[in-house]
This record gives structure tokens, sequence and C-alpha cells, in this order.
């Protein structure tokens, strides 16, 4: 398609442009600006009226000349380069190298916004993770395939725990018959954040299955729009073209919603909820929704994207518009809890409001072990009720609670203590659940009303004697 | 929907998701036009002069000013015919399968052109034995049937605006959803021809003979509903509830269970892997009305989250077009909508598009008409045409309310025209109380004609036990405040056994695992039997304290357990051993008494 070149714009605001008198614009395209002495800045089509033309500029609009500047269109919607090429290296949100290595030339170029997958080519996601954490791995089953965020709030150890998941996950099989990659899509982080991942893929041995779209704080808001694109065009190029198992991570979601909001008052859209567009919703969907695994022409599976976004709450608010049109999309969320971190527990997840949607059908025989979902439902009951009894006593005083209240209370404390509170460790699946029965079997039988005797016969005085 | 005249009209601005054309030939509300080379599908939605809006259920993306449009003539319509059943499409009724056979891609490109039933695909007719030449055929009127699934068949109805003359029908044999079975002479003497399939504009709700007041139940194996919020057959329920609190899986389970002939499920706007579990699920559960497998009686239309906005907003129609053609069949149709939430979403993006005025949070002023006008598509008719039939639709609709806030403004209207309120409580879900109604702040507007329905049934006991257990629930709760500041303990003995039976009955009658084999439906019968043991148990045990028995030995009955279980213990063929769980409940209360000298 031709490219068409027009000298000046008629209005600036903001990050838009408007251009008039130039035809045979598509909707979408994409554009770049010619600056005298300045790299050229990239842009979008986002409507057009007639011979009158409304793009947004990824880099803004400071020091635009009005009469003398030269917008190009090429023609088509922006298009990245994807290959295998680009494992190890890091990119801008446009997909242009930073690390000072040259740019990727390939065959393989896509549209950054993606198609949406066809749910019947879906394949419904059945292969646990095992990451080593006991609160995830028994009571929140990430799953290959899965997008789930972490709510957590300013201050909380949330990027400490990504560190651990991918230290120990094991997203792809490790005899080498599985290709493994991970894309870290850095939306407006901070320079202290970028470094501390940089150092954590270095540490872990991974920084040469990683690759990095770096959008920092102090980059442009508009540009933070395209980081989750083009990571997960990435993603899915590699996962679904090319067979790898893909662990995509997103940080932070927070902060793209915010430049969405600012991009969409710019444009002057009808706002929702405190002033975020009436459209995040979808929005946000079509960054979550392309994780998952499709099929291959041969009913097989190709790869798979599974997804962790860390999402900063506002205020810890769970109901501000980001963490609850989120919690809406994703499969499940694990939150954070600023109680339990400072009272010095790592990690502080809030094991009952943390969820898991797809850990249902990815665990038990045949798949983690038989007695998982049992343990895991009586666990999770026994300390519920646990917790219950920790707010009376804060009335009432521990001493007058009756033997069972007691007893349950403290089973809550030694959960947080022992189960929750890892720290660095690596725990095994089998290994977690072994501590699950030593917790368990300090209850009374009678309050195991969510495993059948069966079960308990089996496991519990084998856990025993592994304690012994 | 495949073809389209070329006009002279071209595009004069793209927006959003919107496009606006000048000079078409004709101007006409609600007509499809194809936009663009790519012949994109769209419909008319606002004309100002010569200036028409269409708003466009595929990405603008690569559209140009001056680009072609495309007349079809036609509103968005559903084809409605043999095939729909077991069937996968998109909001605009594409068939998800033939997409991916089109495109050979995981994905769904744009501009694909199909047609919602198999063209190719030939149906054994067996006409109606009624008609004769020379019958004047009137809408509705049945003209034979087809076997479309084991479970559903599918009576071939003349199209509600149908009036002539009979002139020919075919004899039984195999025909394609084109190819004419029925020729009639109308009355200016123009010969036309009836199909298998006929089209329906989907915005315009098909016509009926009357309506006619509910009277029975809708039957969803769920007990919390059967028996405290029962819906009934083609009566309307909002399942509201912010995210983990279980509404797609109550969605489900009315999906799978209920005693609907036809159940149509929505994923409007949802996640695609949930209607990737259902096209999973489905076709390996057993129906346990009819034995058949569950897919031959549903069919899905799934436009999720990341599909076109627009094409959302037209989902929720399709769907309940589709089901007024089976009820206009006679048969009794479940639309469960998962959600008229991110159906009202795309209400209010389009809106803002237009740049109407908005009313309260961005939604537009009409948002309270369409949900109404939705609503009111559902409920018992007495069709068109003959012989005489009933038919009925329900509507469930899953509502996600932003920050589970019950008064905003989606939650708030759809209050005002469904008649049931499944309120989801995300205090519940996260004990993992599931489903986690709350039984304080649901209702159903149909407890008089459903009470009516039982006395008739045999289960005169429904509203005295429904009663009994209200009146525990809400004692336990007022209690409840009392032992968060003082503790049970401090509690007299009478007032104690209300927290143990309504323990009882949330462990075991109100909480429903879904995903246990027997817990997941459960019979009528036997939810009767279980309200039966619980309300026995603690009239006795409320004698025996009476009579001076400390709460601790009841506390320590094995019939607490056995209460709490029999929902998962007692296979529902066999309900028999529920008799015998009743004198195991006798006998150990008695032994009770008798070891301690207390009158039961």
């Amino acid at each position: 398609m031709a490219r068409i070149t027009v000298k000046g714009v008629s209005e600036i605001r903001g990050p838009l442009i408007v251009i008039e008198g130039v035809s045979g614009i598509q909707m979408g395209e994409y554009l770049e600006v010619n600056l005298e002495n300045q790299p050229s800045r990239k842009g979008r089509v986002l409507a057009i009226e007639e011979e009158r033309v409304i793009v947004l500029l990824y880099q803004g609009t400071y020091e635009i000349e009005k009469n003398e500047i030269e917008t190009e269109f090429f023609g088509r919607t922006m298009q990245l380069f994807v290959s295998e090429d680009m494992i190890g290296r890091i990119f801008d949100s446009l997909g242009q190298p930073l690390d000072g290595l040259p740019s990727i030339y390939s065959e393989d170029y896509r549209d950054v916004n993606g198609l949406p997958i066809n749910p019947t080519s879906r394949i419904y996601p059945r292969s646990y993770i095992e990451t080593g954490i006991s609160t995830i791995d028994i009571m929140n089953t990430l799953v290959r395939g899965q997008k789930l965020p972490i709510f957590t709030g300013a201050g909380l150890p949330n990027n400490k725990l990504i560190g651990q998941i991918v230290r120990q996950a094991r997203i792809a099989e490790q005899d080498g018959s599985e290709k493994f990659a991970i894309v870290f899509g850095a939306m407006g982080l901070t320079m202290d954040d970028y470094i501390y991942f940089q150092r954590l893929f270095k540490e872990t041995g991974t920084l040469n299955k990683v690759i990095m779209f770096s959008n920092l704080a102090s980059d442009s808001a508009a540009e933070r729009l395209l980081t989750p694109r083009v990571a997960l065009t990435t993603a899915e190029y590699l996962a679904f073209d090319k067979g790898y198992q893909v662990l995509v991570i997103l940080s932070d979601i927070t902060n793209y919603c915010q430049a969405l909001r600012e991009i969409s008052v710019a444009l002057e859209t009808v706002p929702s909820r405190k002033g975020f567009p009436g459209y995040m919703y979808s929005d946000l969907a079509s960054i979550y929704e392309r994780a998952g695994i499709v099929e291959n022409s041969k009913g097989g599976s190709k790869g798979s994207i599974t997804m962790l976004a860390n999402l900063t709450m506002p205020n810890d608010d769970i109901t501000h518009p980001i963490a609850d049109l989120t919690g809406y999309i994703t499969e499940g969320q694990i939150i954070l809890d600023r109680s339990m971190h400072n009272k010095g527990i790592y990690p502080p997840i809030d094991v009952l409001g943390s969820l898991s949607r797809l850990m249902k059908d990815g665990i038990g025989e045949g798949f983690t072990r038989k007695d998982h979902p049992s343990l895991s439902d009586q666990l999770y009951a026994s300390y519920a009720e646990g917790l219950d009894k920790r707010r009376l006593a804060e009335v009432i005083g521990r001493k007058e609670l009756n033997r069972r209240d007691q007893i349950l209370l403290s089973f809550a404390d030694k959960f947080e203590e022992t189960f929750v509170n890892q720290g660095d460790e690596h725990r095994t699946i089998e290994e977690s659940l072994a501590l699950g029965w030593s917790l368990l079997s300090q209850l009374p039988e009678t309050e195991l009303t969510k495993i059948s005797g069966e079960l308990i016969k089996t496991y519990m005085t084998k856990s025993e004697e592994e304690i012994a | 929907m495949t073809g389209g005249t070329v006009d002279n009209a071209r595009i004069v601005s793209i927006k959003g998701s919107t496009v606006q054309v000048k000079g078409l030939s004709s101007y006409r509300m609600g007509e499809i036009t194809f936009v663009g080379e790519e012949k994109l599908i769209g419909e008319i939605i606002e004309i100002e002069h010569d200036l028409a809006t269409i708003q466009v259920y595929e990405p603008l993306e690569g559209l140009r000013i001056n680009d072609p449009v495309f007349l079809t003539g036609k509103s968005l319509s559903a084809e409605l015919g043999p095939g729909l059943i077991s069937n996968i499409f998109d909001g605009i009724q594409r068939p998800l399968e033939m997409i991916k056979k089109i495109t050979n891609s995981a994905f769904i490109e744009r501009g694909i052109q199909t047609n919602a039933l198999d063209r190719k695909k030939k149906w054994l007719f067996t006409p109606n034995k009624e008609l004769q030449k020379g019958n004047i055929i009137h809408g509705g009127d049945v003209l034979g049937s087809v076997i479309e699934t084991n479970t559903i068949e599918c009576k071939i109805i003349a199209p509600p605006s149908t009036y002539g003359e009979l002139l020919e029908i075919q004899d039984k044999g195999e025909f394609t959803v084109t190819e004419p079975i029925v020729t009639i002479k109308n009355q200016d003497n123009k010969k036309s021809e009836l199909t298998l399939m006929h089209e329906w504009p989907v915005r315009v709700a098909r016509p009926f003979l009357k309506k006619i007041p509910v009277h029975e139940p809708l039957i969803t194996g769920q007990r919390i509903i059967d028996m405290f919020f029962p819906i009934a057959k083609g009566g309307t329920a909002a399942i509201p509830g912010g995210f983990g609190t279980g509404k797609t899986v109550v969605q489900h389970q009315l999906s799978k269970w209920s005693n609907a002939d036809v159940v149509i499920y929505i994923g409007c706007g949802e996640r695609g892997n949930e209607m990737t579990d259902v096209l999973r699920e489905f076709p390996k559960l057993v129906d346990p009305h009819t034995k058949n497998p569950l897919m031959d009686r549903t069919m899905l239309i799934a436009n999720v989250s990341n599909m076109p906005v627009a094409a959302r907003e037209a989902s929720i129609y399709m769907g309940i077009t589709m089901a007024e053609f089976y009820r206009d069949q006679g048969l009794n149709v479940l639309l469960t909508a998962d959600s008229t939430s991110r159906w009202a979403e795309a209400l209010r993006e389009i809106s803002g598009q237009l740049e109407e005025m908005p009313v309260e949070e961005g939604y537009p002023a009409y948002l309270g008409a369409r949900l109404a006008n939705f609503y009111e598509r559902a409920g018992q008719v007495v069709t068109l045409g003959s012989p005489y039939r009933e038919g009925s639709i329900n509507i469930t609709a899953a509502v996600s309310p932003p920050g589970g806030d019950f008064s905003e403004p989606v939650t708030a209207n759809t209050k005002r025209f469904v008649k049931t309120f499944w309120g989801l409580d995300s205090t519940l879900a996260n004990r993992k109380h599931f489903p986690s109604i709350n039984w304080f702040t649901s209702y159903s507007g149909y407890i008089d004609v459903i009470e009516e329905w039982a006395l008739e049934s045999g289960l005169e006991d429904w509203g005295r036990y429904r009663q009994e257990m209200f009146t525990i629930l809400q004692q336990d709760s007022e209690l409840q405040h009392i032992v968060e500041l003082i503790g049970s303990k401090a509690l007299p003995a009478y007032e104690q056994l209300i927290i143990l039976a309504a323990d009882i009955i949330k462990d075991g009658f109100l909480q429903q695992s879904a995903f246990h084999p027997v817990d997941s439906f459960c019979p009528i019968d036997k939810q009767m039997k279980m309200m039966k043991l619980m309300l026995l148990f603690y009239q006795r045990a409320h004698l025996l304290i009476k009579n001076g028995c400390p709460i601790s030995l009841i506390n320590s009955l094995k019939s607490v357990q056995i209460l709490k279980r029999m929902k998962e213990d007692i296979p529902n063929d066999n309900l028999m051993l529920l008799n015998k769980l009743e004198d195991h409940i006798h006998s150990e209360m008695e032994e009770l008494g008798s070891k301690y000298g207390y009158k039961v």
C-alpha cells in the first residue's frame, strides 16, 4: 500500500493531533511524524471524519510545530516483527531494541491488536503448575494457560512473590521436550522495580529466556497502551506458532489503566466510574483473554500462554474499578494482605480471598494427588472458622472461648505460622500436602467434615509417620 | 447472512465501532449493511438527513473514507429451523465451528459471512397429516416435523405472517432447510413457498395468541432455588453477584439440571475458557429428565469479552428470538444470559459513540426500557396457529454489579422487571458456602403459584417446611449478633439448639456442591424429605432440651453428621435409604431420652 505524506497539522492537544485535508487514510493506520534532529514519533489513527483525521501520538506532542511537521501514513496498521531471536532481548513498546543490539527483521509480522480466539478452538486448561508455594499449589492451584492477577497494595512484596514463582515454577517440562520463554511487559514501572526484575531474571538464570518490553514510569502514557499488546503478540507467536510454553508477566495493570483513562479523557469519551472509560472492561478483556491454549490442526495443543499480572489496588480497595473489572475477567486472583504482611508473614497471601477458578479441573487423582481437593477444602473451612474464633476472642478474650473454639483458633494460628509463612523455601506439592495433613492432625477427627474416612485413613497416618 | 447489493453510498466518518454513511438509496432503521471491501457486518442505528450511522459488529481497522457500503434489505434476523440445537454461535448467529473451518485458524478473523443453518444437510420431514389441499394456513400452524436431536422434535411451523390456501405439501422425505415443503396461494393469488426454516428480525418479539399466567415451577434440582426461591416456568430471575460469588456456576447448574425442554446459554462478554468448559462438559453429561446427552437440548451463543461489543449487544436479542422459536413449538425454553451487565456496557459504549446524553454512570436513558423489553419477552403463552400449544420462556440472567454494589443502575433497573431475585453474597462465597445465594436478600415472586402447584402435586408440606426453616434461619441470624459479642456459651440451651439447627440447614441443605456427582442435582422428593428430617430433628431435640437435656449431648449425636451428609451419602436413585435415616434419628433421640429419663 502506498504511503501518504502530509505537511502540517490543524490541531494539537494532549497526545492527539488532527490532520485535515487528507484522504485515503485507514482506520487504525500506523504513521510516523518526522521531526528535525529527533527520532520520529509513532502514532495511530483513532477516528476519521471525511478529510479530518484524529491521531494519537505515542510519544506525545511536545515540541511539535504546527505548520512544518510532516506526517507519513504507512497504509497499514501497526505491525510487529516477531521471531524466536527476540528471546533474551529488551525492546520498547513499539518493538524497537533498547539493548543496543540490532532491530529484529523477520518474515513474520503480526498486527499488535490480535484477534479474539474462537472458543471452539480453545483447549480447556488442566495441567497444574507447581510453583513451590503452599498457599498457591494447595489452595489456589495455578494451571497452565490460566490468567491470574496478583492484587497487591503499595509496599507489599508482590514482586518478591513473582520472583519466587519465576525461580521455582515449572511451566514447561524440564526434560527439554518443551520450549519455555518468559515475556515481560513492564508498564509504567519505576526504575527500582525494573532493576529488580532484571536482576531477578539474571539470578534465576532465565535471562536468556526472557523478552522484555519496557515502558517505565517516566515513559509516555500513550505508549503504555501498546506495551501489553506487543508483549502478547510476541507471546502468541511463540506459543501458538512455535509451540513454546510462555509465561507472560505484566506489571502493573494499574499503571496501564491510568494511561487508558488519560487518553480517553483526551478523546472526550463519556467517563463511567472514577473517570475511567466505559470501555475499560472490553479493553482489559482484549488483553487478558489472549492467555490460554489453542488446539492445532491435529486437535493437540500448540503451546500455551500463562499470565501473571501485578495489580496494585489503589488504597488497598478491591472494589476499585481496576481490580473489580479485572476480577470479572481473569480466572481468579491472588490477594496480598497488609495485616499478614505487618505480622511478618511471607508470602502474605489472603487465603480466603484468593481464588483459582481453574483449580477444580487441574487437581486430584491423575493430576496432583487424590486427597488434594478434600484436603484443600478442609484446610480452607477450618481456617475460615478459626478466623471467626479469632474475631470472637478479640471481643471476649481467648480464655472465654470454649474448648472447640480454642482448638480451631490455635489451628488458624499454626496454619498462618507454618503453611502460609513459608519464606523463601521451595516446597514440592507432596511436601505441601504433608504439611496440610500434619496441621489437620491437630484437629479432632469429628472436625474433618470435608474429608472421607477412607482418605483420612490413607493419608493422615502416613503423614504422621513422615513427621516422626 | 450473505450477499447484499452495492449502493452509491460511501463512508464519511469512522469512529469506535460505528461508521457514518452518505448517499444510501434507502434509509431504514435497523437495516443490515455490509461495510467496506471486506463486507463487515453492520446495522443502521441512527439517521439524520442523508447521514446514516452504522454500528459494525467487527473491528474497523483498515476501513477508509469512501469505502463502499452494501445494503441487504433485511433487518438483523435470526435463521430459525432445525439445526440450531447442539450448535454454538457468535452474537450474530454465525456458527463458530463453521468460522473455524473457513478460516482454518484458531482466531476469529474479520469479514466472514456464513449462514447459521447448514444449507446442505438434509432433514427427514414428516408432514402434518391433518393438512389437506385447500386448507387455509395461518401463521403458527404446524406443517410437519423433523427429528432435530434425540430429545427434540422440531415442529415446522408457518412463519407468523403466513396466510393463504394450501396448494401443495410434500410427502415424507428428506429436504434441506431451503427446499420448499409447502406451497400456498395468498390473498392476491400469489404463490409462495414455505421451507423448513424462516427468518425473523431479532429486535421484534415474535407474536403469540395471548399470555397466560404461569402455573408450575421450573424444577432445577438446586435446593435453595426449588424450595426457598422457586421460579415458575415462564418466569424471570436475576442472579447478581460480585466476582467470585459463583454466578457462572449457578447458571451452568440451571442449564444442566432444569427440567426445561430447550436450553439456550448466552455467554455475553464473559470468559472464553468458560465457554470452552461448557463445550467440553455438556456433551458428556446426561439430562436427568430424558437420559439423553445434554447437548441434545442445548444451544450456545458465545460472544466472549474480547469479541466485538456491538455483536455482544446483539447476542441477547439473537438468543431470545431463538428461544421464542422453540416456545412457539409448544416447548418450555430456559434462556440463561451471562451476563446482562456486559450487554448493558455494550449499550453504553455504543451510546457514547453516538454522543447521546448519558444518565447514571454513563448509561443511556433507555437502559431501563431496553431491559424491560428483554425481560417481557419471557412468559407463558398460547401460541399462534393450530393445533393448540402452550409454550414458555424462562429468563435467568446474571448481573455483575461493579464492586458487588446492588444499587448500581443495571442491578437496580433489572430488579424492576424480574420477579425472582437470587442475590449472591461475597461473605458466603468467601466461606465457600455455595451456591452463595443469600437467603435474606433473595426473594421469589412465584411463592403463591408454586404453593398451589405443590398442593396439587402431593407436596402439601412444602409451604410449612419452608416457613419453619426460614424461622430458624431468621432466629439464628439474630442470635449470631449476640454470639459475636459474648460467645455461644452464654446462650441458653434452646437458643444454642437454634444455632445448631441453622448450622445443619446451612451445611446440609443450603450448601450444594456443583461438582459432587450426587449432590449436583437433587430431586424434589429428596429435597422434601431432607427438610422433613431436619425439622424432625429440631423438634425432637427441642423437646429433649425442654426436659432438661444439656445441649452438649445433642451436639454430639451422630444424627447431626448424618443430617449434614445425607445430601451426598444418599444416592438419588435410592431415596428409600432416607427412611432408614429417619428411623436412626428417632432411635438415637429415644435412646438419649430413656438413658437420661427425658421425655421425647
